[in-house]
């Protein structure tokens, strides 16, 4: 039970260009890295930018990357770290900088907007819906993403190829595109999306080398790669590798294509 | 003045939460041009934190519930303040809203058949919230969001533009509406991230943005929550309503102090948690008022009995309203008999197995092991009252939840007074968002669509007014250097919030809401210094400055009525006055602004900026007073609304 | 401007790659040394053609035996389908099989696209290469025959589960014994059988790939029981990599003479 005086590194500056600037700051038992840069804004710099919301790890708006790990600063405790550590602060490294700690996020809502909405099934009203707790226990798994971007952060697919941020719909949108396949009622498929062939195609699941980094940053422990994204390679190989399945549509897709 | 850029748009939708995005969807479906403007990212609201459920009599676990039923609990909950209107739209109307949202692709829990399935909670008489584990406020914004991308999705297709129809404007803040006369022309607001301003030209204007909590210490609240709306009515010319009535959630998470107040969810109680003191006694049987006693368990064996069969029990009283649960938390730990850190115990841990703890209460079990280091499957968590939502609002017409007196202004969700009455039971917040959201967003496209005619001008030297008043902070040391050095506008703010937490908190005293007032009047002398460094790009000091006129109005709406009201009743408690009044039960009260210009006269600390004034409300409908014994109405009614 | 990746010119100016404190090397460099070792020893042992089969244990890197130069095991896993003209170990027609299952697999992918190719060599630690495509084209693109390898790796275990049964036999051949081997035997099978049956790709077949697991609930249960072993399926990837290398160095250990296999009746 003491406070102790903290050494920091923050990230300042726009996209114009800046720094880490050193700051000493006191903190107490209890605080997360969160309360150390309000504490800062509050005494030292007001005008530092950072975007936050909940605070209690529930809205994905803080994220930030701290000694180098992409983290929800709301839920990092500084009893975490070494007192004598200086800790490194600093915005997410996959986007654009728009000013200290806040990053241009809009990549994301970009890709959330590529993926088909759920397809409601035919002749089913409100109400009428009925699905059964199995069969629903793996989207709602997804649904726990409170969309902090951590993921599309880290992957190294798009964080250290901008190249590839038109072809690829990072962890999130992948996972979304895994959501709405496995929902018991979807109607993509009857609508003629077929969401297992577009996650590869449209959506660049091929990009995903399954290293994982997805998995290990994500605040809600989703198992992002081993419950959505190898999941959704398996389901494209069922459209696209299976030999017999393959030939046929290879002659289906050019006809189609044609048209 | 620089230039501002101008949009028209038909409806102008302020905040993003459940009833913003609720509205904005139900405008854009009716054919209305919808521009929706949020403080936060897209998806990132204050809803996201609602944990326990949605309130709709669907009677998917319990066959005896209905609409009437829920209504009855509702406006028990509320001590019959509520709007009754309102409470009846809202109890039958919320099962066809968790409905369609399973149409947009929710995934709620299941019961065994298959249907959509529903908890117990604080109040309600039978299981009724349609939850997704603990997370429910989560799946609600999604889904609304996800249903908002996919009209951008058909809008894309049709016009080669996603957001030709609809479109967020995230991250900017609307700081005045503007008028053309009595009626709404429009909004001002700013981009947070480049500071630059815009205005947005509209008929119709629907105030979605929540509640008030940041103007209290303790608060469960987000930094959203600084009473944007209420005060962009007032400023408007629209009265709100019972103010007074300010929920303190009972169970806030007390320690450590950097998350002192963040929620510990209701469904804790509800599958079976239970509060004790520091004697290890349950000591909420202590504490059943008379209205209650036949409702509620008279010992632990029978409250015990209640989680397995319902129908032969009474429940626990873990599970009175908030209000009731909040004095009772307050009052033990007064009597000394609180836990280490000003809390109390609630204990789920000797009441489950800790496998059923985990998948029941994931996001709680998560937020104690992360922040505070508790293994809630093996010990008690500290819990203590937190300042959580505010009843009172704008006033608006029960159908088709119009701002009184402004033409083209609507609201909706916890920015509307008059639902709740005098306390929310929990689970009818999320409920109330999609209900009225969705007429919000219905009125204020009809009404649009018939002004798209005439559509209202917005004048320059208004605009140049807004653009002024929202510089101040960068000019304020050099425009006054006479009346003191410029302030800090955190400073202002903490003690703001600590001037309403002491104060004007759960237990209200005439001679400290006196002293608040007096309190906040300094401060607001004080906030027009406040004065801020760097620039306009994503400067947090200059957005805090902007956001504590609102922050001090709805404080001071917040006191003045609740020094007014002499009575005790739901989420408004005078220990000078500790008894519920049938007289006052009739009684609004509803705040204007003083000097209806718009000039903050804010140099004048004894006038304030607020007047008072009551207004009787209508009497209850017949067929739905019907729905009470008469013995209950007796505890609530006067003798000659009984008779009429 | 600066070259792409968390250099690119939008990006927050901060020259250093990464900025991660801790030991993020430490886990791809073990990784890497492990997966060296392995491919160090099996290379010398598949190409060896020696020390294969003392009876009635037979390596595991030898089985099926499937060209005519193979040893005779007595009632053991020959099938000469090569015959003569295979010159080389008949070592190397087998393990293409398990090394196909191996290299294809969603764990050794991570791991070896982490330690060897440094794709990331950790998170959020820039990686070296200029371009990335991933496997969307050839040749990675074949890792999504995985599945196939996973059929052929069913049928390997299945040999090698013959060779278990066939370990309780002495070295006449008479059954109902069992050796210090055996017990190698039994453990490496069952790791054999965890490792394969906790791949990503069974966990589809048996009923990820459903829609409704309500309707079949057998399936189901198969998914939850593939489901709980995947959830291990690194751990169980390096055990029975170490114990199927062990039950090889077992048999090479006795069979060349170093020691007798200690029999327990």
């Amino acid at each position: 039970m003491s406070s102790y005086e903290a050494r920091f590194k923050v990230w300042r500056g726009d996209v114009g260009g800046g720094g880490l600037e050193d700051f000493a700051v006191e903190v107490n038992d209890g605080e997360v890295v969160l309360d150390i840069i309000h504490r800062l804004q509050a005494t030292q710099a007001p005008d530092l930018a950072v975007r936050w919301n909940c605070k209690a790890g529930k809205c994905g708006s803080c994220s930030a990357e701290i000694n180098g790990r992409p983290r929800l600063m709301c839920m990092t405790r500084m009893s975490v770290f070494d007192r004598a550590e200086t800790i490194t602060v600093t915005p997410l490294r996959a986007f654009p900088v728009i000013r200290d700690l806040v990053t241009d996020v809009g990549f994301n809502y970009q890709k959330a907007r590529e993926v088909p909405s759920f397809v409601p099934p035919a002749g089913v009203g409100p109400g009428e819906y009925r699905m059964m707790q199995e069969d629903v226990d793996r989207s709602q798994e997804f649904r726990k993403c409170i969309e902090c971007f951590l993921c599309q952060d880290t992957c190294h697919v798009v964080r250290d190829h901008e190249e590839n941020k038109k072809a690829f719909a990072g962890p999130r949108f992948l996972m979304r595109v895994a959501e709405l396949d496995m929902h018991p009622l979807d109607a993509a498929a009857e609508s003629g999306l077929d969401r297992k062939s577009t996650a590869q195609d449209e959506h660049g699941l091929g990009y995903c080398n399954i290293t994982k980094c997805c998995t290990e940053v994500c605040p809600e422990g989703i198992k992002i790669t081993d419950n959505a994204l190898i999941p959704m390679k398996e389901r494209a190989v069922d459209r696209k590798y299976d030999p017999l399945v393959w030939l046929g549509s290879k002659i289906g897709r050019r006809s189609s294509q044609s048209s | 003045m620089p230039v501002v850029d101008r949009q028209e748009w038909d409806v102008v939708v302020v905040g993003a939460g459940g009833a913003g995005l609720r509205a904005a969807i139900e405008a854009r479906e009716r054919g209305a041009r919808t521009a929706v403007i949020c403080k936060s990212l897209f998806g990132k609201a204050h809803t996201v934190m609602a944990e326990g459920g949605i309130a709709a009599a669907m009677a998917n676990v319990n066959e005896h519930d209905n609409w009437q039923v829920h209504f009855r609990d509702t406006m028990r909950g509320g001590k019959f303040l509520n709007q009754w209107r309102m409470a009846e739209h809202h109890a039958r109307e919320a099962p066809d809203r968790v409905w369609e949202l399973e149409t947009w692709g929710a995934l709620f829990d299941r019961t065994k058949d298959g249907k959509i399935s529903q908890r117990n909670f604080g109040g309600h008489e039978y299981p009724r919230l349609a939850h997704v584990g603990d997370r429910t406020g989560l799946e609600l914004i999604r889904t609304l969001q996800q249903k908002i991308v996919s009209l951008q999705q058909e809008d894309e297709k049709e016009t080669g533009d996603y957001e030709s129809r609809l479109k967020v404007f995230q991250e900017c803040t609307v700081t005045r509406v503007l008028k053309d006369g009595s009626r709404v022309s429009g909004v001002f607001a700013y981009d947070r991230e480049t500071g630059r301003f815009f205005v947005l030209e509209a008929p119709s204007v629907v105030i979605a943005t929540g509640g008030i909590g940041k103007s209290f210490k303790v608060t469960s609240n987000s930094w959203e929550y600084t009473g944007d709306g209420h005060a962009l009515a007032l400023l408007a010319g629209a009265p709100l309503l019972n103010m007074e009535f300010v929920q303190f959630h009972p169970t806030g998470m007390v320690w450590p102090p950097s998350v002192k107040g963040i929620l510990v969810t209701e469904s804790v109680r509800g599958d079976g948690g239970v509060l004790r003191n520091s004697d290890g006694k349950r000591f909420m049987f202590d504490y059943v008022p008379d209205v209650f006693k036949e409702k509620y368990a008279e010992s632990e064996e029978e409250g015990d009995r209640w989680y397995e069969d319902p129908d032969n029990n009474r429940r626990p009283p873990e599970l009175l309203p908030r209000d009731e649960v909040a004095r009772a938390i307050n009052a033990e730990v007064k009597a000394g008999r609180g836990s280490p850190h000003g809390g109390v115990f609630l204990d789920v841990s000797t009441r489950m197995p800790a496998e059923v703890i985990k998948r029941r209460l994931p996001s709680m079990y998560h937020q104690f092991k992360e922040l505070a280091d508790v293994d809630i499957t093996a010990e008690a968590m500290e819990v203590g009252p937190t300042c959580h939502y505010v009843m009172g609002g704008i006033a608006v017409d029960s159908d088709t939840a119009a701002a009184r007196g402004v033409p083209g202004l609507y609201a909706a969700g916890e920015v509307a007074g008059g639902m709740h009455g005098s306390n929310r039971l929990g689970g009818n917040s999320l409920s109330d968002l999609l209900v009225f959201g969705r007429r919000a967003g219905w009125h204020a496209a009809e009404y649009a669509a018939e002004h798209a005619a005439e559509r209202p001008p917005v004048d320059d030297t208004e605009i140049d007014a807004a653009a002024a008043e929202a510089l101040r902070p960068f000019s304020a040391e050099v425009e006054e250097p006479a009346s003191g050095p410029p302030e800090n506008p955190y400073t202002v703010h903490q003690e703001l919030q600590q001037t309403m937490n002491d104060l004007v908190g759960i237990i209200r005293r005439e001679g400290e809401m006196a002293e608040a007032l007096r309190r906040l009047a300094e401060l607001r002398v004080r906030a027009r210094r406040a004065g801020v460094e760097g620039h306009r790009q994503f400067n947090p000091g200059w957005h805090l400055s902007l956001d504590l006129r609102n922050m001090l109005l709805v404080s001071e709406c917040v006191a003045r009525a609740a020094l007014e009201r002499t009575e005790s009743r739901g989420g408004h408690t005078r220990e000078d006055h500790p008894t519920m009044e049938r007289d006052w039960r009739r009684i609004n009260l509803l705040c204007r602004l003083a000097d209806p210009t718009g000039g903050l006269a804010a140099t004048d600390p004894v006038r304030g900026q607020i007047t008072l004034a009551r207004e009787t409300t209508e009497p209850i409908r017949t067929d739905l007073l019907a729905l009470f014994e008469k013995e209950e109405l007796v505890k609530y009614l006067a003798e000659e609304e009984l008779y009429e | 401007m600066n070259s792409g990746g968390v250099q690119t010119g939008t990006r927050a100016a901060i020259a250093a790659p990464h900025l991660r404190t801790d030991r993020w090397w430490l886990a791809p460099a073990v990784t890497a040394a492990g997966l060296f070792a392995f491919v160090v020893y099996s290379t010398w042992r598949a190409f060896a053609n020696a020390h294969y089969y003392a009876a009635p244990y037979v390596s595991p890197f030898y089985s099926p035996c499937l060209a005519e130069n193979c040893r005779t095991m007595h009632a053991g896993p020959n099938a000469d389908l090569f015959g003569s003209w295979w010159a080389i170990s008949p070592a190397i027609i087998i393990l293409i099989f398990p090394l196909g299952f191996r290299l294809t697999c969603y764990y050794y992918r991570k791991a070896y696209y982490r330690s060897f190719w440094a794709s990331p060599p950790a998170c959020a630690v820039a990686e070296p290469h200029k371009k990335y495509t991933g496997e969307t084209r050839f040749p990675l693109i074949l890792q999504n025959v995985h599945r196939y390898f996973f059929y052929a790796a069913l049928l390997v275990a299945g040999v090698l589960t013959y060779d278990t049964v066939l370990s309780f036999r002495d070295e006449h051949y008479r059954w109902g014994h069992m050796g210090l081997g055996t017990l190698v035997f039994l453990a490496n099978i069952v790791l054999i059988w965890a490792y394969t049956i906790s791949c990503h790709s069974c966990r589809h077949i048996v009923g990820g790939k459903l829609k409704h697991f309500s309707k079949h609930p057998v399936r189901y249960k198969a998914w939850q029981f593939v489901g709980k072993l995947n959830a291990r399926h690194m751990l169980l990837a390096w055990a029975s990599l170490v114990s199927v290398a062990l039950a090889d160095f077992y048999v090479y250990l006795v069979a060349s003479g170093v020691f007798d296999d200690p029999r327990f009746f």
